[in-house]
């Protein structure tokens, strides 16, 4: 198992191994997602109070899981990259703040496209709409703060610790908001009562499930890609990349940026 | 600990390699002058040796003590707002040292009573250099690694630089220095180590 | 341990001697807590309401004004080298350092609290709970605007992303500094909100420091 990890971490096996499976992931989460669209607006009933708009929740639950998922796993991914100083990890850790700002957003838009027909306002201060803001400053916090810093490595690591404090934070403003105001409906799925004995009808649980399901397959496909991008980008000089990126033979085939140090590196041909 | 060995030290400054498996060793009571182009690596090696930056890999062996070795960088470390007395003062404390007679240190380095209780944002570049290197005259430790410590200081400057040296390495300490000029004064036991020749 | 102090005294020597810098947050919270019965009408009952946001969110601005540069000096004069090397812990130092920047630009902030409390309309009750709030919550907002310094000061590109860091960590203690206000001048306990402040410091006081240490390191390194 240990040796497999280590065997994973090193970029160029990294990318190979990513390059296999994220299109797996890719397609089973559209088809997922085709599947869960497809029963969720069309085979599933309308809900009794709430009529049509009810079947937003097949875009909005998944969004608002994994904008909280991908905060998660970025912070594990900080703490990896900042104990075991893992380069794969601060690939991580930038790769997947814009897509879970992307999620963040997606998860408010829909909250707020719900909230207009049954609270009768697109924007309240409910908790879980303000802390789901909050959450999308704190992307965007990592995401700028990347961006502020020109060396790749300095930044991940910057944005780790951003991350890894975050994370405390997070449940901290959840809790907060919610003291401090709440109308949000209870959440229906998350609870082991709720599991044991549903609460929705399976017409309506099904499609929501293969949802969140594809959502997540698909998160992994984009993560898995955007990582082989900051890979390739961060060991642009290494020879395993030149290999993959330009054939042997065009002319221009040299290091992207040769500074100084590059005259020394044994990888060069 | 006589020996500061380097063995196939690799450092980066973000994705650049600047050494790349650089090996050699120093023993007390000798300078090593590390010369090379801008951007060779002289400042990463020194602030790798005193711990302010990490190495890729490699080992250095022993990694001298916070207690056994003084840093003075390209930046003089001075606060322009305290006089160089204060600023002098404040470093003993932060590294837990007893200074005896502080001034006697500023005085050693050629500042005298004016120029210690000005705030030393008013002192000329040589006088804040002298009033970085008055820590080396301070508080006596073995390993001195000074990253250009010669800029900015005039001719009797120099001569004041050679004679600390000169009693630094007489008492066993060592050197370990970048600077794009010579260093001034007889050096017998003055070593080179250019970074742009290293492979 | 001596070596914090010396953190401590130096920022309060340096801060004697540039006297602009630390009063500049102050007047600012002044104008701020002016500015806001301007932009509303004069004997208005929101303006009660809305004190306690308004000396709760100045108070926050203010800090995230004086907290900026808080590490670019010492980076720049090579001090900051000095003391990531020096044998005392980076996290100690840097939390003597928050210390003296509390000390310098909250706590006078604190003490003129009531005093601005008193003058938007807030009945005594409520301006001591004001106090209170403030005494607990602003080391929070001190330390955390010291976390994001520790993240920006190695950027060149920094710029405005400080208020961006910043904010959303210090959501929580805006939340319930304000609630304990908003509490007492209902006629409500304060405690729960007062309490949550204290459990909000001791995080604060215990692990920010750490993150900034960590952070800084990297910025230098």
């Amino acid at each position: 198992m240990w040796t497999w990890f280590h065997r994973l971490a090193s970029p160029p096996s990294f990318y190979r191994f990513a390059d296999r499976l994220a299109p797996w992931l890719l397609v089973s989460g559209l088809l997922l997602i085709g599947w869960a669209v497809w029963l969720g607006l069309f085979v599933a009933p309308a809900d009794y109070q709430q009529g049509d708009a009810f079947r937003i929740i097949y875009v909005h639950v998944p969004a608002a899981a994994l904008s909280l998922s991908i905060y998660t796993a970025m912070s594990v991914a900080g703490a990896i990259a900042l104990i075991w100083r893992m380069k794969l990890a601060e690939v991580a850790v930038v790769s997947a703040a814009p897509i879970g700002a992307s999620f963040t957003a997606l998860a408010l838009v829909t909250g707020m496209l719900w909230g207009k027909p049954t609270w009768g306002a697109y924007w309240v201060w409910d908790a879980r709409l303000t802390s789901e803001l909050v959450l999308l400053f704190l992307y965007l916090g990592v995401i700028g703060l990347q961006q502020a810093y020109s060396d790749a490595r300095m930044a991940a690591r910057a944005c780790a610790w951003l991350a890894l404090v975050g994370v405390v934070n997070v449940p901290i403003v959840h809790y907060s908001v919610q003291w401090w105001n709440s109308l949000h409906q209870g959440s229906t799925l998350l609870s082991a009562e709720a599991i044991a004995n549903p609460k929705m009808a399976p017409s309506m649980l099904k499609p929501l499930l293969l949802s969140m399901a594809g959502n997540y397959l698909f998160f992994g496909a984009v993560w898995l890609r955007r990582m082989q991008n900051g890979v390739l980008l961060r060991e642009r000089r290494a020879k395993w990349v030149r290999e993959i990126a330009l054939p042997a033979d065009l002319p221009n085939a040299r290091p992207l940026a040769g500074g100084p140090g590059t005259a020394k590196r044994g990888d060069r041909t | 600990m006589s020996r500061l060995e380097v063995h196939q030290l690799v450092v980066s400054r973000g994705d650049r390699v600047v050494l790349d498996g650089l090996s050699f060793s120093v023993a007390a009571g000798e300078v090593l002058h590390i010369l090379g182009r801008n951007g060779a690596g002289k400042t990463s090696l020194l602030e790798v040796l005193c711990g302010l930056r990490r190495a890729d890999s490699g080992r250095i062996a022993p990694q001298p003590e916070t207690r056994e070795r003084h840093w003075v960088g390209h930046k003089n470390a001075l606060n322009p707002s305290l006089s160089a007395l204060e600023n002098l003062q404040f470093w003993a404390a932060l590294n837990g040292e007893r200074l005896d007679d502080p001034r006697a240190a500023l005085a050693a380095v050629g500042l005298l009573k004016p120029q210690q209780n000005r705030p030393s944002g008013q002192l000329s570049t040589g006088q804040k250099r002298r009033a970085a290197l008055a820590r080396l005259v301070a508080v006596p430790r073995r390993w001195w690694f000074l990253d250009e410590p010669l800029a900015g200081l005039d001719v009797q400057g120099l001569a004041l630089f050679a004679e600390l040296l000169g009693r630094h390495l007489a008492g066993g300490g060592a050197v370990l220095v970048t600077s794009h000029q010579p260093l001034p004064g007889e050096l017998p036991s003055l070593r080179h180590l250019d970074l742009s020749a290293a492979a | 341990m001596s070596a914090a102090v010396a953190v401590f005294r130096r920022e309060l020597r340096i801060a004697l001697r540039r006297r602009a810098e630390w009063v500049q947050p102050l007047v600012f919270y002044g104008i701020v807590a002016l500015l806001f019965p301007l932009g509303i009408a004069p004997e208005s009952p929101a303006l009660k309401v809305f004190a306690p946001a308004i000396i709760w969110v100045g108070a926050l601005l203010a800090a995230l004004l004086g907290v900026e540069r808080l590490f670019r000096a010492d980076l720049d004069d090579g001090s900051l080298e000095q003391m990531l090397i020096a044998d005392a812990p980076l996290a100690l130092l840097i939390a003597a350092k928050l210390a003296a920047q509390w000390l310098l630009t909250a706590a006078p902030l604190v003490l003129a609290s009531p005093l601005l409390g008193l003058g938007l309309g807030l009945e005594p009750g409520p301006v001591a709970i004001l106090f209170w709030s403030l005494l607990l919550g602003t080391p929070t907002l001190i330390f955390t605007g010291g976390f994001a310094a520790a993240l920006t000061v190695g950027a060149p590109r920094a710029g405005l992303m400080l208020p961006i860091l910043v904010l959303p960590l210090m959501t929580p203690a805006v939340i319930f500094g304000g609630g304990a206000v908003r509490a007492a001048a209902a006629g409500l306990p304060p405690d729960a909100p007062l309490y949550f402040l204290g459990a909000l410091l001791a995080l604060s006081l215990t692990l920010l420091p750490m993150a900034a240490a960590g952070a800084l390191r990297n910025a230098l390194g």
